[in-house]
């Protein structure tokens, strides 16, 4: 057990580091090879000590920090540590530990931008470590805006190129939207209960209009829900994300997102008091929906992060699933199935960021060296960059939820506690479970071949393009910190039992019930035996079944021997990388199947040659979709916003004078209205 | 103990070494039906056999994943072999996981199936990949839907649960609920092992593949693994309609005399469904691939019908 | 369907009973099995048809094997799509130029052990297309062949006895 003060001491140590780094990217921000292993040096180890901090938290330490003469205007600078916090923190550890480390190789191609990069990483993680750990109103904001503009600028490190820039704009735009929803929230709560501090508000929550309660819950989840990236307010996501160096995709798309989530989970389950159960409807609706869609999505896109970036929109949308259908069961006096529930979504976030952190470095030293992100031009890259290779497929094969990797254990749990909700008495609510239910078995299947696509037409067959036939391995920075992820996934799919424990602890303290889940080493039942698993055995038996296979072929004598010709074409003389099939003509049965959602726009245009039409010169074949959700929802926005602002534009009259008047008369409104 | 060993290892030799045969009567029945005398019933063993003394020919382009795949392939349907029950509900190796777990490891070896379709760089391959996937993902509501009509009823997603309860059940066939559920499960069923109206197992013509067509590269003694994992999938599919919804005879208790009905129940559920599917391969034919979404998201409806069903009825 | 199934349930199991080779005129060229891979491929032999040039009359009865009368499928034998998965290539018609190449390569797509069986005239010696300019020449030209079943076109019966001759023992003319 540590005491408070040696929680606080290793806080401190790890801000000294950060501001470190932070400061040694300004002082060398010309020699860029020192600046890139400083500032990711000193990032590296200052996570480190998040994470042990988190895992201290995890077993039961924490702390209360109240500095009064810091941000004196709100009550001062409110930290606090509980297990919560501490799961998040260990979240966010587990995502930029690797990622940092993969940065010292990768972002030596970042010669002009080191220091920008350095100093905007080194107040990017402190940050979200302070919003996790921030206990009051202004201190939340403030970190919360801090971690947004650090990962703004880290989104612009590629500035010269143009969709950098509008996915940055973007970006901004949804993010200041997001913190506009926020504020409003907190001032309605501050106006309600006359505290900052949050904990306060879940004690004096229950005196407050329950009416005011849901709208604050509205207004709030739907700005943590754009940072979460869920749907309909994922538009920045699949933008800013790809156009991100990869190590900041990996932290942005892993670890950040999940900050939106932990405050949903904050204000759904804490802040705001036990609220009706239709909260929870409506954040499992926004879940499976964002599950379907994102994964639609991402099965049709051919630019590899994007594709990414969609499925990690998919997964937001599963981790939903979870947290609405723990806010649902608790609303019905269902304790340990919200505490399951909830426990789902946490380890489903966990593995989130441990498979998705994986794919994004791989796809990062994909990128890296080939130049290019479309999938298209890609292929044979298995046999060039053979690590690489094998952990983008146990990432794919993790992020698809097989097992025995961990994206099947999270979501395994999660149908666990979906298929429970039978014990909710009421029909309407049983109906939206089982949709939910069909909608989240349908999202597994089109990841599984989403990312059948991703890594066949990335990794295996030939190359279809020059870039691609020069690949080489990545540096050894790069495969180590690829490899860490990788033996995660395998770990926490295989041995589950030691996450499990402290998210049940977590779970347990945070909501007040013990999760319905009991577990060892080799078995883990939910709600007693309606659901049973032992991962670790079915991975042990499924590696002997597959050696045993072999070990029988030889037994029984089979022909060993091997002989390599070319693919079989029905004898046709040359088999090129022509051939394949591309990642459009994989997606295209779903293109069929889903058109009413991609309504696709397809264009065949060929060119004959001028004696006869049967001599086909060139075939050219565009075909694109549109985002449903773009057109309908923010196509209006955007053209009402441009119409007011052109009327607004009257009002600038380039004049000095009219400008002071402007605000003199803002001056006298606001002294009026403060009397 | 003893005992327990004993019914498991038995059990897993009758999936494993009777999925062969049970193709063999499908084919046998359909050359029947079809006015011919076809091939004894032992005739995939043959095959089997022969393909064993085969070399295998691997295209240039593939990777280790085309190799590995034969091996996934066949030690998933192993492994899902101990999970089902077949002739019992009393043994312990169910322990290893639930009915969610068992289509998550079909997914798998679809999934590295998809995968080696790729690998060979044919278009023919990558056609396969593509159709297996989308039938696949498209069927997977339907299961897990079906799944939990199922457990609804049985109170648990445990498969030996699932056959007790549904076993103590006297009026288990006059319930709507039940019935739908067997239904939608038998169409997905249809489509996970590629069967007729979605896929057609005896095809030549590779664009009308799906299943055939991932596999086409494959020769010899990997050949032969993924034949054998495919009959036993098609086993374990027929198994579980049949000791699920017609859970009649299963042994509930180790007895001999009660797994002798075991056995006798089972090689009678096993040749009425195989019946069933060779009149039905006979009498249909083959959807239009696009037209295989609308088949499962009819069976997709009539597995809702049986959860809203349950929810209306309690 | 109803109409099918009646038909189903009235009509006989119709196949020939028995295989006679007696009109059936038979070359054994190639003997390079072992007796145990023969004995296997006697119980389970995967053909693949390739046509290097024929005018599909051979084709049209060898599709007469997989009948309801001939039914090939008895003895084992079944058509399959992909040489890879073959034990026989079923070679018609002459070698055209432009097929030599492919049927070169199907050949080599064959795993071993395997089997070529040339069915008909033209297979054989070119029948009427020899010294034709697109002709490269006899299947026997171009891949190696085990047995040659002549005819224009061999009768089904032919076909079959042909393929079996490859696999038991060759007993001499």
């Amino acid at each position: 057990m540590l005491n408070s003060a040696a929680m606080l001491t290793l806080l401190a140590a790890s801000l000294m580091l950060f501001a470190g780094g932070a400061a040694g990217a300004l002082v060398f921000d010309r020699e860029s090879g020192r600046c890139r292993r400083m500032t990711h040096g000193l990032a590296l180890c200052g996570t480190v000590l998040v994470l042990i901090l988190g895992i201290a938290g995890l077993t039961g330490n924490s702390f209360e920090l109240l500095l009064p003469r810091i941000l004196p205007l709100a009550g001062g600078l409110a930290l606090g540590l509980d297990r919560l916090s501490a799961f998040f923190l260990l979240t966010i550890a587990v995502g930029v530990i690797p990622s940092t480390l993969f940065a010292v190789g990768y972002t030596r191609q970042y010669r002009q931008e080191q220091a920008l990069l350095g100093f905007a990483l080194n107040v990017f993680v402190p940050a979200m470590m302070l919003v996790v750990l921030s206990r009051n109103v202004l201190t939340f904001l403030v970190f919360w805006e801090a971690m947004s503009l650090a990962s703004y600028f880290l989104v612009m490190t590629e500035k010269d190129r143009d969709e950098t820039r509008s996915a940055g704009w973007l970006y901004m735009v949804m993010t200041h939207a997001g913190l506009a929803c926020l504020l409003i929230g907190f001032l309605a709560m501050l106006q309600a209960t006359g505290s900052f501090s949050m904990p306060e508000w879940a004690r004096a929550a229950e005196g407050v209009d329950s009416g005011v309660r849901s709208l604050v819950f509205l207004v709030m989840a739907a700005g943590f829900l754009s940072k979460a990236g869920a749907i309909p307010f994922h538009v920045w996501l699949p933008r800013a994300h790809p156009a991100a160096p990869s190590h900041v995709s990996a932290m942005m798309s892993g670890v950040m997102i999940k900050l939106g989530v932990y405050g949903l989970i904050r204000i759904g389950f804490e802040w705001l008091g036990p609220g009706p159960g239709w909260w929870g409807v409506l954040i499992m609706i926004v879940g499976a929906v964002s599950a379907l869609l994102g994964v639609l999505y991402a099965l049709i896109d051919s630019d590899l992060k994007c594709l990414l970036a969609y499925s990690s929109v998919e997964n937001i949308g599963v981790i939903l699933l979870g947290v609405g259908a723990g806010l649902v069961f608790r609303s019905y006096n269902l304790g340990s199935l919200a505490a399951l529930a909830l426990m789902a979504a946490l380890y489903h976030s966990l593995n989130h960021t441990v498979f998705k952190g994986l794919l994004f470095l791989s796809a990062g030293s994909v990128v890296h060296v080939t130049g290019t992100r479309i999938t298209e031009e890609m292929g044979g890259l298995l046999k060039r960059m053979p690590h690489t290779g094998a952990f983008f497929l146990i990432g794919s094969l993790a992020i698809s939820a097989m097992p025995p990797f961990n994206g099947f254990i999270s979501e395994w749990l999660t149908f666990q506690s979906l298929l429970l909700s039978f014990r909710v008495p009421e029909q309407f609510i049983n109906l939206v479970f089982a949709l939910c239910i069909a909608s989240l078995a349908l999202t597994a299947g089109l990841a599984a071949a989403c990312f059948v696509r991703a890594f066949g037409i990335t990794f295996l067959a030939l190359p279809r393009g020059q870039a691609v036939e020069q690949a080489h391995e990545a540096d050894w920075t790069m495969r180590t910190s690829m490899g860490l992820l990788a033996l995660a996934c395998l770990t926490l799919g295989v041995a589950p039992v030691l996450a499990l424990r402290v998210l049940s602890g977590a779970v347990n303290e945070f909501l007040g019930a013990a999760p319905d889940l009991s577990f060892d080493w080799s078995n883990i039942a939910a709600a007693s035996a309606f659901g049973t698993i032992a991962p670790l055995w079915v991975a042990v038996i499924l590696a002997l079944l597959m050696l045993a296979a072999w070990v029988g072929l030889r037994v029984y004598g089979a022909n060993f021997s091997r002989r390599y010709y070319e693919t079989w074409g029905c004898g046709r003389a040359v088999q090129t990388a022509d051939f394949e099939y591309t990642a459009a003509a994989f997606a295209n049965p779903f293109k069929r199947v889903f058109a009413f959602l991609y309504r696709p726009v397809e264009e065949t245009e060929i060119e004959a040659h001028s004696e006869s039409r049967f001599f086909v010169k060139t075939i050219t074949y565009r075909h694109e979709s549109r985002s449903i959700i773009e057109d309908s929802i923010y196509a209006p926005i955007v053209a009402t916003v441009r119409r007011l602002a052109a009327k607004a534009r009257t009002v600038q009259s380039g004049n000095v004078h009219g400008y002071l008047l402007y605000i003199l008369a803002a001056l006298l409104t606001l002294l009026l209205f403060a009397k | 103990m003893l005992a327990q060993i004993g019914i498991t290892i038995a059990q897993w030799l009758v999936v494993v070494l009777g999925a062969p045969v049970l193709a063999g009567v499908i084919r046998k029945t359909k050359a029947r039906l079809q006015g011919r005398r076809g091939a004894g019933i032992f005739q995939p063993y043959w095959d089997l056999r022969k393909l064993l003394v085969k070399e295998v020919v691997i295209a240039e382009n593939t990777s280790w994943v085309f190799r590995l795949t034969p091996y996934v392939a066949i030690g998933t349907m192993l492994l899902s072999a101990f999970i089902v029950p077949v002739l019992t509900t009393a043994a312990e190796l169910q322990f290893l996981g639930n009915i969610i777990l068992l289509m998550y490891v079909f997914l798998l070896s679809t999934f590295f199936l998809a995968l080696a379709g790729l690998d060979a760089g044919s278009s023919f391959g990558g056609m396969g990949s593509s159709r297996e996937m989308a039938i696949a993902a498209l069927a997977e509501p339907t299961v897990m839907i079906a799944i939990f009509a199922i457990a609804l009823r049985a109170g648990s997603t445990g498969l030996n649960e699932m056959i007790n309860r549904a076993a103590s059940d006297p009026l288990l066939l006059l319930n709507p609920g039940h019935l739908l559920a067997f239904l939608s499960f038998f169409i997905v069923a249809l489509a996970e092992t590629g069967r007729l109206p979605v896929d057609n197992p005896s095809t030549h013509l590779e664009l009308t593949m799906i299943h055939e067509a991932m596999i086409l590269e494959y020769s010899g003694r990997y050949l032969a693994l993924i034949e054998w994992a495919s009959f036993i999938k098609l086993f374990l599919f027929l198994t579980l309609l049949g000791n699920i919804f017609f859970p009649w005879g299963v042994a509930v208790t180790l007895q001999p005399g009660a797994v002798a009905i075991g056995v006798f129940a089972l090689v009678i559920k096993l040749g009425v469904l195989a019946l069933g599917l060779a009149v039905l391969e006979t009498a249909l034919a083959k959807l239009r691939l696009f037209r295989v979404p609308e088949l499962l998201s009819g069976s997709f409806m009539l597995a809702l019908l049986a959860v809203i069903s349950f929810f209306f009825l309690r | 369907m109803k109409l099918l199934l009646r038909k189903i349930l009235k009509t006989p199991v119709v196949t020939e009973s028995g295989i006679s080779t007696v009109d059936a005129d038979i070359e054994t060229l190639g003997n390079a099995l072992t007796k145990e891979v023969r004995k296997l491929f006697g119980r389970s032999l995967n053909i693949r048809e390739v046509d290097p040039g024929s005018c599909n009359g051979c084709e049209l009865e060898i599709g007469g094997l997989n009948s309801p009368y001939y039914d090939l499928e008895r003895f084992g034998l079944h058509f399959v799509a992909s040489p890879r998965h073959a034990d026989c290539l079923l070679v018609t018609g002459p070698v055209t130029r432009n097929m030599a190449d492919p049927l070169k390569r199907t050949y080599d797509a064959t795993p071993d052990p395997k089997i070529v069986v040339a069915v008909g005239d033209c297979a054989k010696d070119c029948g009427i297309f020899a010294g034709g300019y697109g002709v490269v020449g006899p299947v026997s030209s171009v891949i190696p062949v085990d047995v040659v079943v002549s005819g224009c076109p061999p009768h089904p019966r032919a076909i079959l006895a042909g393929i079996l001759m490859a696999l038991r023992e060759f007993r001499g003319p």
